[in-house]
C-alpha cells in the first residue's frame, strides 16, 4: 500500500517580491519523509521551522521549488484534484466561515464543497457537534461563539468530510485545557477506529506531540533533524542527565555553556514569581556542583534542584542546540 | 465530465450561494442602505428632469438605472473584491483545497449575489414606480427576461473575472472598486440614455455589460422612444451581450487558473500566518 504522505528531497524557497526587499528564505530543505496509513504523525518545531510550509505543499496550496511530494500516492503538483478528494485541513486560530451563518449552516456549507449529500452531512454534523459538546450551539450564529467553541467548530469542519488524511496545523493553539483535551481525545479516537485514517499534526506543544503521536519529526530551519517514536527520540538523550534549577532572579547566564559536562542549557525568567528557571542537559553529572557554585557566585540563591526524566523538549534542545521558544 | 463531478460542483454552487441568500434575511439593515438611499439619488434626477420638462420616459429611465446600480455595486463589492476578503479571513485556502472547480465558488457567489441584488433592484423599481407613477410597457415579456438574463450573465461573468484580478492586486482592489463606481455610472448611462454620450463613447462604455443591457431594457419598456433614445437595435445589443457573456466567463476561468498557479508558485494564496 502506498504511504499516506511521502516527500523526496522536498525543498521550498520563498523569493522576495523585489530583490532589494531582502534575501530569499529557504523554508524547507531537502525534506525526506514517509508517513504510513493509519499513523498519527507529529511535526514538532518552533515558529518558522517550516511546518506550515510543508502542510501547504501537501494540501496543494503551494508548489515545491524542487523535490517531490505525494499524498495518498498522488503527486501534489500534477494530480492535485485527486489529492484534494482525500484530504482536509484545519489550522489553529482559524476564523473561516461566515459570522451571520449558524454553526450548523457553516459546517453544512463547507461539506457541500466536497459534494456530500445534505442528509449525510447534517447527520455527521449533528454527531460531531454532540461529540465536541457543541450540540446546544448548532443554531447559534458563528460570530457569537467563544474562541474555543469556534476552534472546535473548525475542527469539526475538517472531519465532517470524512477525509482519508487530515492535516492539523496547531489545532489547539491558544485554547484552554478543556477545549484542547476534547480536540486531542477526538483526534486519537478518529485515528484509532480502524479505518486506516492518517493525521499529520503540527504543534509546538511538546506534551501534545508526546501524548498523541505514533511518530514525531523534529523540524527546524526547514530540515528534519530527527524522526522516530517519542520513546525512541527520548532515548537519544537517555545517556544525558537532565537537571532543573529554580533560582532567585539571575541576570548573568553567560558562563553555563562553557562549564565542562554541560551539553546545553535553557532558561526562563519568571518576573511574576521572581525567579529564574534553568534546565541543563549534562554529559557528566559532576557538572552540577560547578553549576551550583557558579549560580551562588553570581549572587543568586538556589530555590530548588531537581533531576528530571528526559522529555521531548530535551531531545529538541539536543537536536537544535536551543530551547523551543 | 462524470455525474458525480457535476453534482459535487452543483452542490458547491448551492453551498456558496447560501450565505448570500440567507444573509439578505438576516441583515434587514440593507432595506435602508440599499433601497432607500439609492432612491434619494434617483429622486434627485427625477426632479431635475421634471424641472427641465424632459420627456416623461426619462423618469422611467432614471428609475431603471437606479435599480441597475445595485447590480454594479454588487459586482464591485461582493464579486470583484470577494476573493480578496475570503483570503483575508482564511476561507480562500479552504475553497482551494476542496475537490471542486474554482468556477463553482465564483458561480455560487454570483448566484447568491444575483438573488440578493435582484430583490433589492425589484424593490427600488416598485417603490420608484409607486412614488413617481410611471407606466412601463410589457409588450415583450420574453425579450425583457431574455435581455435581463443575458445582461446578468455578462455582468457576473465580468465580476468573476475581476475577482481573480483583484486578488492579484491585493489591497489596491479596494481603491479600484471606489474608482470604478461613479465613472461607470456616468459611462453606462445609469441616469440618462447612453446615446447622449455619442457613438464612440457609448461604444467604448459597452464593454461594461450594464450599458447595453440597460439600454435594451429601456427600449423594451419604452418602445415608442426606442428610435429616439436607443443606442443600438435591441437584437444587436442582445447579440453583443451574448458575446460578452462567453468572453467574460472564458476570461474568468483563465484568470482564475492563472491566479491559482501564480499564487501556488509565490505563496500568495494564503496569508503568512494561515
Amino acid at each position: 500500500m502506498e504511504a499516506a504522505v511521502e516527500t523526496k528531497s522536498l525543498t521550498r524557497v520563498f523569493e522576495p517580491k523585489k530583490k532589494k526587499e531582502g534575501k530569499s528564505v529557504m523554508a524547507l530543505k531537502e525534506v525526506d519523509l514517509r508517513i504510513e496509513r493509519g499513523e498519527l504523525f507529529g511535526m514538532l518545531g518552533p515558529n518558522g521551522a517550516g511546518k506550515t510550509t510543508l502542510l501547504k505543499i501537501l494540501s496543494t496550496l503551494l508548489l515545491p521549488t524542487s523535490g517531490k511530494a505525494y499524498v495518498a500516492g498522488y503527486d501534489v503538483e500534477t494530480q492535485f484534484t485527486a489529492v484534494r478528494k482525500k484530504i482536509n485541513m484545519v489550522s489553529g486560530g482559524e476564523i473561516s466561515g461566515y459570522g451571520l451563518l449558524t454553526v450548523k449552516e457553516n459546517l453544512w456549507m463547507f461539506s457541500q464543497f466536497y459534494g456530500i449529500k445534505s442528509a449525510v452531512a447534517n447527520q455527521r454534523i449533528d454527531d460531531l457537534l454532540g461529540l465536541f459538546g457543541l450540540a446546544d450551539k448548532k443554531n447559534e450564529k458563528v460570530r457569537t461563539l467563544s474562541t474555543g467553541q469556534r476552534q472546535k467548530m473548525n475542527v469539526i469542519r475538517g472531519f465532517v468530510t470524512d477525509p482519508e488524511i487530515i492535516f492539523l496545523d496547531e489545532p489547539t493553539l491558544g485554547l484552554d485545557v478543556n477545549a484542547s483535551r476534547v480536540i486531542r481525545d477526538f483526534i486519537v479516537d478518529w485515528v484509532g477506529d480502524g479505518k486506516n485514517r492518517t493525521v499529520l499534526l503540527t504543534t509546538h506543544y511538546m506534551m501534545e506531540a508526546d501524548q498523541l503521536c505514533d511518530r514525531i519529526a523534529i523540524i527546524d530551519g526547514g530540515r528534519i533533524l530527527a524522526c522516530d517514536t517519542p520513546e525512541n527520540l527520548k532515548k537519544l538523550v537517555k545517556m544525558n542527565r537532565t537537571f532543573q534549577l529554580e533560582v532567585t532572579p539571575l541576570k548573568d547566564k553567560s558562563n553555563f555553556g562553557s562549564i565542562p559536562g554541560v551539553e546545553s542549557f535553557t532558561f526562563q525568567d519568571d518576573a511574576e514569581k521572581d525567579r529564574t528557571s534553568l534546565k541543563f542537559l549534562l554529559t557528566d553529572e559532576t557538572a552540577v556542583s560547578d553549576i551550583v557554585s557558579d549560580v551562588l557566585k553570581k549572587g543568586s540563591k538556589i530555590l530548588s534542584l531537581q533531576k528530571t526524566e528526559p522529555t521531548l523538549e530535551d531531545v529538541f534542545i539536543k537536536m537544535v542546540g536551543k530551547g523551543f521558544e | 465530465m462524470s455525474e458525480s463531478w457535476l453534482m459535487t460542483n452543483l452542490r458547491a454552487i448551492r453551498g456558496r450561494s447560501y450565505p448570500r441568500i440567507i444573509g439578505s434575511k438576516r441583515e434587514p439593515s440593507w432595506l435602508f442602505f440599499d433601497i432607500f438611499l439609492p432612491l434619494l439619488t434617483v429622486s434627485a434626477y427625477v426632479y431635475i428632469y421634471k424641472y427641465m420638462a424632459a420627456p416623461p420616459e426619462f423618469v422611467g429611465f432614471v428609475i431603471l438605472g437606479g435599480a441597475m446600480t445595485a447590480f454594479w455595486l454588487n459586482i464591485l463589492w461582493a464579486m470583484a473584491s470577494q476573493l480578496y476578503w475570503e483570503k483575508e479571513i482564511g476561507n480562500l485556502q479552504l475553497y482551494l483545497i476542496a475537490p471542486i472547480s474554482r468556477m463553482s465558488i465564483l458561480a455560487g457567489m454570483a448566484v447568491g449575489g444575483l438573488f440578493m441584488t435582484s430583490i433589492r433592484a425589484a424593490a427600488t423599481m416598485v417603490i420608484g414606480i409607486l412614488v413617481f407613477g410611471i407606466t412601463l410597457s410589457l409588450a415583450h415579456p420574453f425579450m425583457l427576461v431574455g435581455v435581463f438574463v443575458v445582461t446578468m450573465f455578462a455582468l457576473y461573468g465580468m465580476g468573476m473575472m475581476f475577482a481573480s484580478l483583484y486578488l492579484l492586486l491585493g489591497r489596491e482592489a479596494y481603491h479600484l472598486s471606489n474608482l470604478m463606481t461613479e465613472p461607470v455610472y456616468l459611462a453606462s448611462g445609469m441616469y440618462f440614455p447612453v446615446k447622449a454620450l455619442g457613438f464612440w463613447a457609448a461604444a467604448g462604455a459597452s464593454i461594461v455589460p450594464i450599458t447595453l443591457g440597460l439600454d435594451a431594457l429601456r427600449q423594451l419598456f419604452y418602445p415608442s422612444s426606442s428610435a429616439e433614445f436607443g443606442f443600438l437595435s435591441i437584437n444587436l445589443e442582445l447579440g453583443i451581450l451574448v458575446v460578452l457573456s462567453v468572453l467574460f466567463v472564458f476570461l474568468s476561468k483563465h484568470s482564475l487558473d492563472y491566479m491559482e498557479n501564480l499564487g501556488k508558485s509565490t505563496g500568495r494564496l494564503t496569508l503568512r500566518w494561515q
